[in-house]
């Protein structure tokens, strides 16, 4: 019952958040009065029930916290705030879906706004659009609570001072906008899908905060070709989830995993998805789309042994040309050694760094039977979880095996 | 409406010497076209005019100066505007015009209001 009122108090709070902004016109303001009423809510509730309509009970209260606060700084200092905030806030009309949607657009190209930083948008678009505290955004981002809150200040201060409308772009600017705002919910998606340290191999709350996120952006705009690229993307690799693990949590690599276990019709959602915003872009695909493509080509074959991989290494060469990222690299080389064989794939990874680097490089080594090399390659990638970890040292334990029998076994 | 203090960063150039005539036609263009925005301006000369100024300790200290500027950077302060925006993206799209956007930087800094 508890987390049932939790997560309807999280989600309807952000809702009305986006409205109480535009209504105050002050991020901080509007915050503080929801988190007055939210607590009011996971106060009242567990006794009452969940009121039929919740979010009305939420706005309404939220409004009558935000009335205090204003009467509060009034009497306090001569901050003379405009009385129009005062009037529409006890305005007993509740504001149409259509204004809430629009309001949760405005708030979620303010969080991503161009001028402040990426780890600030992602810090914002966690604490107002996903409702998240400072400690659990501090989780996330791998830094601390104290940092994180010093972080949110001061992204609120430049909103409030700098002023940063709080609007949707016309129309014309739009294309402009939206890769902001889809990085964002990209890399959501990405640090909860592969933590950077930690136990767990992956944090489920994350993923379905970042697919929540882009469905509610391709809700809003679903004309736009990039949202629903983005939330192809999401729902094609979330389907592989329930097979990336196995019962004691270790890894489960592509090979081998169950792919009866693939969610199918998140599959074939995420290819629809794929599909609508191919057609609706004329121009070349973004990275976006050509992700989402190369998950798909994964996802449409029934087996790995019949995958694809000359189809696969051409969309990651498109993919290496419009975001050289060094995680593109490597896939490229290894899309390449399935494709060639492992000496290509080896030849594409020479000279590059980095701990998945020397993993990949000792999987095509010991492919080519080299396993003293294939250790020492292994013994410099630094595992970045447990789960990890232990998969390298199964690795490292069959590679010294094969290399004292020499391939006889 | 929001001031904006914009500033702007560019090689520490003599604004008066005839070469830089070209150059400083494109900003007093500038200074026309956003005549309506712009509350305040102005050129500066090179950073070797400038003096640091410290004193010591606490008021009523020992005054000390150092010759040249505060910081010593590749790009200098060489000017700045007070302009008044709508709102940031207004102040971004005007400070995007000034040659110092292409030659160095322009920073835009909100202005604290007085109450």
């Amino acid at each position: 019952m508890y987390d049932v009122i939790a997560e309807t108090v999280r989600i309807e709070g952000t809702r009305i958040l986006a409205t109480l902004i535009r209504t105050v016109g002050d991020v901080q303001l509007a915050e503080d009065a929801v988190q007055d009423a939210t607590l009011a809510a996971l106060r009242a509730w567990p006794a009452t029930g969940i009121p039929p309509e919740p979010r009305a009970w939420l706005t309404v209260t939220a409004r009558r916290k935000a009335i205090d606060i204003l009467r509060r700084e009034r009497a306090r200092a001569d901050k003379e705030r405009a009385g129009t905030e005062l009037v529409e806030l006890t305005q007993s009309a509740l504001e149409s879906p259509e204004t809430v949607q629009d309001d949760l657009l405005r708030l979620i190209f303010t969080c991503c706004h161009p001028t402040l930083s990426p780890p600030t948008r992602v810090a914002l678009a966690l604490r107002t659009l996903c409702g998240l505290s400072p400690a659990a955004i501090a989780d996330v981002m791998l830094t601390s609570e104290a940092a994180t809150a010093k972080r949110l200040t001061r992204a609120r201060q430049k909103i409030a001072a700098a002023n940063i409308p709080y609007r949707v772009p016309p129309a014309a600017e739009l294309a402009d906008r939206l890769p902001a705002v889809c990085a964002v919910i990209h890399s959501l998606y990405t640090s909860g899908h592969a933590p950077a340290t930690g136990e767990a191999a992956y944090d489920v709350d994350l993923c379905t905060e970042a697919i929540r996120l882009a469905e509610l952006l391709h809700g809003l705009l679903p004309e736009q070709p990039m949202p629903s690229a983005v939330l192809a993307l999401l729902l094609l690799t979330e389907a592989r989830r329930p097979a990336r693990l196995d019962a004691a949590g270790d890894v489960v690599t592509l090979d081998l995993q169950d792919r009866t276990l693939w969610d199918a019709a998140a599959i074939s959602r995420g290819i629809a998805l794929l599909n609508d915003s191919l057609e609706r872009s004329g121009r070349q695909a973004d990275p976006y789309q050509l992700q989402a493509a190369i998950a798909a080509e994964h996802a449409r074959a029934p087996a790995y042994s019949i995958t694809d991989w000359r189809e696969i290494v051409r969309l990651y060469a498109l993919l290496l040309s419009v975001a050289p990222t060094p995680a593109a690299k490597l896939a490229h080389a290894v899309a390449t050694a399935e494709a060639d064989g492992p000496s290509a794939g080896l030849a594409l990874l020479e000279h590059q760094e980095g701990a998945r680097t020397h993993a990949v490089r000792a999987d095509l080594l010991a492919r080519l039977q080299r396993y003293a090399e294939a250790i020492d390659e292994l013994s410099n990638a630094e595992p970045a979880t447990a789960a990890e970890r232990r998969h390298h040292e199964r690795r490292m334990q069959d590679f010294s095996r094969r290399s004292s029998c020499r391939g006889r076994c | 409406m929001t001031q904006y203090l914009v500033l702007t960063y560019t090689a520490d150039v003599d604004w008066t010497a005839p070469e830089q005539a070209g150059e400083l036609s494109e900003y007093q263009k500038f200074g026309i076209d956003h005549a309506a925005q712009i509350q305040a301006a102005a050129v500066l000369h090179p950073t070797s005019t400038a003096t640091v100024v410290r004193v010591e300790g606490a008021r009523g200290g020992q005054v000390v100066t150092t010759d040249g500027p505060y910081a010593e950077t590749k790009e200098a302060l060489t000017g700045y505007y007070l302009v008044e925006a709508e709102n940031l993206e207004e102040a971004i799209a005007i400070a995007s015009e000034l040659p110092a956007a292409w030659n160095g930087a322009v920073e835009v800094r909100p202005v604290i209001q007085a109450r």
